[in-house]
């Protein structure tokens, strides 16, 4: 992946659009670019809430993941059980994790489990049937192929079923990466109080701070954008180069 | 030697009732010499891959039974290996482990060789660590020839395996085959539908009829290898089965 030019001419043409705007109309609440560089440039938690924020995102998403993949193995492996289960996924999987926010705040109070549990049930099931439907679209051959070398299923998954699925897998943990970071956010909100979602709301509350509301959403979308491009970078491992495009 | 035979195998899919279940097979007795080429030939639909998926043991026939070397088919066998179109290869393995991926009972210095003999084999030197989608269609299909004869079957079942080539990479694939086959001494179960393909490989074509396929005709093709395709002899075994098939057609 070369650096290009044009993401960065793009942004330098609508931060001085917004600057523009912002001298223009003379706006008394909205922030300039420069002033919500200012504010948090000023603000002392940053890097702390950013550390919150972080540790909750990877916990979250990483017991979603550890759980969520050899879930998905044998929901696509064995029909049964994925009959038997399909039910309740589907019914819980169109409950909006922030649905959760205030049993989770009942469960595990203010603290950083509360965010980390509403992180983990936004990214399991995408990463589960992420994965359940690769294991399914594995080409019926392959496993032929693999059972008349004389594979034991164990065996089968380990050296067919799964390396045919980890672009599939990628691909979903990728999705749910994104899901993480958006509700990370509105769990902060409520559940906790450190944290990038917790600066916006804090910012607001506490003294009209829209420079440090707005600070808080360009640091969101900056390290967004850096762990999907670390995250994008798997795809180029050897062992699942073979399924993306050079 | 006999090595294959088929033994009144009928085979129905569906439910039980009548109405539903297709009956793709009814009463094929075939066997098979050890070292022999054999193509099963008919009409699309006629079964014939369906048969080939029995003596392979990935679907257990309604009726009959096969047995190889007097020994009852009951599933897979690392003796017995399937050859689909290119697209069997694994994708996610260099030429090389495709071709190791059956071997790993082996002890590492013979998977070595063994993998070393079958590149130089089916002409892929040069490509041992490249992946199966820098390769040509031509060259996937020899890569999964390789990769079936590195385990050292006795039989080697093939599913229209050139059929997805361009009829110039076809022509080659069946030249590598014979040479390939006359080198290694396999019994070759070969499944097509093309009529000139089955005379220019096969020691007998077995020719099926439409569903339900049956054991039309099994015709000796009685011509040494390599083989004049304009030769009078091939040329009236051609039109026989063309006939035979033609009649099949009709019915």
């Amino acid at each position: 992946m070369k650096p290009r030019i044009e993401p960065i001419v793009t942004a330098a043409i609508l931060i001085a659009i917004w600057h523009a705007a912002v001298v223009l109309t003379d706006a008394k609440v909205f922030p300039s670019p420069l002033a919500v560089l200012r504010g948090l440039n000023d603000l002392p938690h940053l890097a702390s809430y950013i550390r919150d924020s972080l540790f909750r995102v990877f916990c979250g998403y990483f017991s979603a993941v550890i759980l969520g993949v050899p879930a998905g193995l044998a929901l696509g492996w064995w029909l049964p059980l994925a009959r038997a289960t399909n039910p309740l996924i589907q019914m819980l999987r169109p409950i909006s994790p922030l649905a959760w926010m205030p049993l989770a705040v009942i469960w595990f109070g203010v603290s950083n489990l509360a965010p980390i549990f509403l992180i983990f049930l936004a990214t399991f099931f995408p990463v589960v049937v992420a994965t359940m439907n690769g294991v399914r679209n594995v080409p019926p051959m392959f496993i032929q192929a693999g059972r008349n070398f004389g594979l034991s299923t164990p065996a089968l998954m380990m050296r067919v079923v799964v390396p045919a699925v980890l672009p599939n897998i990628l691909v979903g943990l990728r999705l749910a990466f994104g899901v993480a970071w958006i509700v990370l956010v509105a769990a902060e909100m409520i559940a906790v109080d450190s944290g990038l979602g917790y600066l916006i709301i804090d910012a607001r509350n506490a003294g009209k701070r829209y420079d440090l509301v707005v600070g808080g959403m360009l640091t969101i979308g900056v390290i967004g954008l850096l762990l999907d491009t670390l995250i994008r970078l798997t795809e180029r491992l050897k062992v699942v180069r073979w399924a993306f495009h050079d | 030697m006999t090595k294959v035979v088929f033994t009144k195998i009928g085979m129905t899919f569906g439910s039980a009732k009548a109405d539903k279940s297709v009956h793709v097979l009814d009463d094929i007795n075939l066997s098979v010499n050890q070292g022999e080429f054999v193509c099963l030939l008919g009409p699309s639909g006629c079964g014939k891959s369906t048969l080939l998926n029995i003596a392979g043991g990935f679907i257990k026939p309604s009726e009959g039974e096969v047995t190889i070397d007097g020994e009852r088919v009951t599933g897979p066998d690392p003796r017995r290996i399937f050859v689909f179109q290119e697209r069997g290869v694994f994708p996610w393995l260099t030429v090389e482990q495709n071709i190791g991926f059956g071997l790993f009972r082996q002890p590492a210095n013979e998977r070595r060789e063994r993998i070393a003999h079958y590149v130089q084999l089916v002409g892929l030197q040069g490509f041992e660590q490249s992946y199966p989608r820098e390769l040509s269609g031509g060259m996937k299909q020899r890569l999964e020839v390789a990769r079936a004869l590195a385990v050292n079957p006795d039989v080697l079942y093939l599913d229209e395996p050139f059929g997805a080539l361009d009829s110039i990479t076809r022509l080659q694939m069946r030249r590598e085959l014979l040479r390939i086959w006359q080198a290694e001494k396999k019994t070759i179960l070969f499944v097509t539908h093309d009529i000139e393909e089955s005379v220019q490989l096969a020691d007998r074509v077995v020719v099926l009829s439409a569903r339900p396929g049956r054991v039309r005709r099994v015709v000796d093709i009685d011509i040494p290898h390599p083989r004049d395709l304009s030769d009078p002899r091939y040329l009236q075994l051609r039109d026989e089965i063309f006939g035979e098939i033609g009649l099949a057609h009709q019915i």
